[in-house]
């Protein structure tokens, strides 16, 4: 390994995806994602590192929803890091990664007015797991308390994992087996997360595509998530 | 005398009638109503140990209600968490943010009346700077201590502090955050001292009334061993002066800096270049208000009628004028611009003040800010009239307080991301606390208000010693001896 400077990236395709949800089971099961329930979920504080946000076109005969998963978009320039004063919002420059300190973070919830993208969470109460859920926390990730912002990380731990087992084995890292829970379990395949550095990889491959573009390109935040869109692609109601 | 009156045209012969009257007879006027100078002593000290019956009970209720309202729904939200605010995702910030902008802007009132009147010599400021400086030190701890309730984890607030840690790890100086408590903590110490430099003599007038016990020890050690001496006031009016003209930028800078808090985002509405000049103007705006209620307060409960006369009231009332106008001034730039400039995202805050569900604070603010002070305050008898002036006054700092949940709490609901958009509404908790605050606010002032005089009363003599009146044929002409040499 001379190069040890991953650019992190994923594709969502949104023509594939069928808004199934699955990827948002999936991170709750490998991030120790808490229920919050349905009267908090109600407060408008449902806690999903993913989320499928559903926009409805049209008129009321010809309703269409537009389902897009929105996740943290890891932005090279990102709006949460600078007004974090504790440095618990942080650039990892070798993973080019968004990082969130849960130690270092005292609520102050900055990070969280600043995304546009509205994907940080914060635990408005202590997080509560029900038996049986509580045999299925992974130990690999930290469980948060009250009072600290959390997001997606892109599965750091797996990330982290793969590489270290690499090490360890002493052969070359190949990123194209690190897949974040949500690309693991995408049926469609819509989600394809890689190193957006090698040329050759898929997530490159496909971040090239004409169809590709960034969300909220114009607010200059630079996100590693790249949509592909073509056409009308929508589910139709009515 | 009074442009403003004149400009009003017919309106002039009626309304500057009371004014007219005033100048016949020159002792109505405070600088022009000598006494001497163990009568206006024993008139501050009387006030200051004026604490009958009637105090006790209005401290003894604020006090409750500081503990039981403010204490005790901020210690309930620590112990369960911030869900039992009424904040959610969008709105991740709301009163207590909004509650934080207030304070401070009442915090402004001292510094604006203290040292700008000062410099500019404004005569009319000499009883009444004392009053105000106390309110900026007050309301900048209550206003401090709402940046410890709004924070997820309080426990771990100090972190925010840059000293050598364990951690490792400065605090992160990109952060608007931190400018933030940077600012403050320079305010509060510098707004303190300037507190403190002119109380020095005053604290040696209670101190000889030989109180006894520790009181008299107290004042003894504040008063600083203050003689009156040639030498100890040359020294104090060179620190008064030089302290008056640098505390001014560290009060520009704090509300500059409170702004830029919401100015230095990405959220809608918030990402404006006019903000920080707009903030500061309404912080005074807001702080003046509140320094009239407050006056009149303290004139009737503390028998200061001598000292804070209508002249005091009328000359505080034409600047709130002025700066509801600079004010509006303000406001309307930011509007325009934002409508004009047609952007989709930018019209839905637009259409969220007009007619949307912050649309009837939105009006509120307009009418109390605007409407109520243009409509009567050019009026020289209402500015005279401490009735009217004690509702104007408290319905501006009511519409100051919307405008800044409207910005605050309003502006969140909307952004780029329409699935993430959210309404809010305060909870009973938050209610609490903010109502709370409020009365902690008036303890604090209402316990200060007897420990040091309110009156700056050898201000008052210097101005009453270089103000007489003089013979002129038949008529009796006011002169004034240039104080500055």
């Amino acid at each position: 390994m001379s190069n040890d400077e991953y650019h992190w990236g994923m594709v969502i395709d949104l023509d594939l995806c069928t808004a199934c949800q699955a990827c948002v089971v999936a991170c709750h099961a490998e991030n120790n994602v808490p229920s919050v329930g349905e009267v908090e979920v109600i407060r408008r504080r449902s806690m999903h590192w993913i989320r499928i946000d559903r926009l409805w076109h049209g008129e009321e005969d010809h309703l269409r929803a537009e389902f897009t998963p929105l996740l943290c978009q890891h932005c090279a320039n990102a709006p949460c890091e600078p007004v974090c004063p504790m440095y618990a919002t942080y650039h990892d420059p070798n993973n080019h990664l968004n990082i969130q300190v849960y130690n270092r973070c005292a609520g102050i919830r900055y990070c969280g007015v600043n995304c546009p993208y509205k994907v940080r969470h914060f635990n408005w109460f202590d997080p509560y797991v029900p038996e049986p859920l509580n045999e299925q926390l992974n130990p690999d990730v930290t469980v948060r308390r009250r009072g600290v912002m959390e997001k997606c990380t892109f599965c750091v731990q797996r990330i982290r994992r793969a590489r270290d087992e690499a090490r360890a084995q002493g052969v070359p890292f190949d990123t194209s087996r690190v897949q974040p829970a949500c690309v693991q379990t995408c049926p469609t395949g819509a989600l394809i997360f890689g190193n957006l550095d090698e040329p050759e990889s898929e997530v490159a491959r496909l971040a090239r595509s004409p169809r590709a573009f960034l969300l909220l390109e114009e607010l200059g935040t630079e996100p590693t998530i790249f949509y592909l869109k073509r056409g009308e692609s929508h589910v139709r109601t009515g | 005398m009074s442009v403003l009156d004149r400009a009003t045209g017919w309106f002039g012969s009626w309304v500057s009638r009371g004014e007219r009257e005033a100048h016949h007879d020159h002792s109505k006027l405070l600088l022009h109503d000598p006494r001497p100078q163990e009568e206006l002593n024993d008139m501050v000290l009387d006030a200051m140990q004026r604490t009958g019956r009637g105090y006790w009970t209005v401290v003894g209720l604020l006090a409750v209600l500081a503990v039981g309202s403010f204490l005790a729904a901020w210690v309930y939200m620590i112990l369960s968490g911030m869900g039992v605010t009424g904040l959610s995702r969008p709105n991740y910030w709301g009163v207590f943010i909004a509650s934080f902008i207030f304070w401070i802007g009442i915090s402004h009132a001292g510094t604006f009346i203290s040292a700008i009147l000062r410099i500019f010599g404004a005569e009319y400021r000499r009883p009444i700077t004392r009053a105000a400086e106390m309110m900026t030190t007050t309301s900048l701890i209550v206003a401090a201590s709402f940046l410890g309730i709004h924070v997820g984890r309080v426990w771990v607030a100090y972190w925010i502090a840059p000293y050598p840690n364990q951690r490792g790890l400065w605090p992160n100086y990109h952060s608007p955050f931190l400018w933030d408590e940077m600012a403050i903590v320079t305010y509060l110490v510098g707004s303190t001292l300037y507190l403190y430099l002119p109380l020095i003599p005053d604290l040696a007038m209670a101190r000889d009334r030989n109180l006894g016990g520790w009181r008299e020890k107290v004042y003894r050690a504040l008063a600083l061993g203050w003689q009156g001496t040639e030498e100890q006031w040359h020294h104090l009016n060179l620190a008064i002066k030089i302290f008056s003209v640098v505390i001014i930028p560290v009060m520009f800078s704090v509300h500059t800096i409170v702004s830029w808090d919401l100015a230095m985002t990405k959220a809608l509405g918030w990402r404006s270049t006019i903000f920080a000049p707009y903030f500061i103007v309404g912080a005074v705006f807001s702080g003046l208000s509140a320094a009239i209620s407050v006056l009149i307060i303290a004139r009737s409960s503390m028998k200061l009628e001598y000292f804070i006369r209508e002249e005091h009231l009328n000359g505080l009332a034409r600047l709130v004028l002025i700066f509801s106008m600079v004010w509006t001034y303000f406001f309307f730039a930011d509007f325009l611009t934002e409508w004009y400039g047609g952007d989709a995202a930018g019209h839905t805050i637009i259409q969220l003040q007009v007619s949307g569900p912050v649309a009837p604070f939105w009006y509120a603010m307009l009418f109390f800010n605007i409407v109520v002070p243009w409509l009567t305050l050019w009026n020289g008898r209402i500015r005279r009239s401490p009735k009217a002036l004690m509702l104007i006054t408290i319905g501006i700092n009511v519409g100051m307080y919307l405008e800044r949940y409207i910005i605050v709490t309003g502006f969140l609901r909307r952004n780029q991301m329409p699935f993430s958009w959210g309404d809010y509404a305060p909870s009973p908790v938050e209610i609490a606390i903010v109502f709370g605050s409020l009365c902690t606010f008036l303890l604090f002032y209402a316990l200060l208000s007897r420990a040091i005089p309110i009156i700056p009363v050898w201000e008052v003599r210097e101005g009453q010693l270089s103000h007489g009146l003089r013979r002129l044929g038949r008529a009796t002409v006011p002169t004034v001896t240039e104080l500055e040499e």
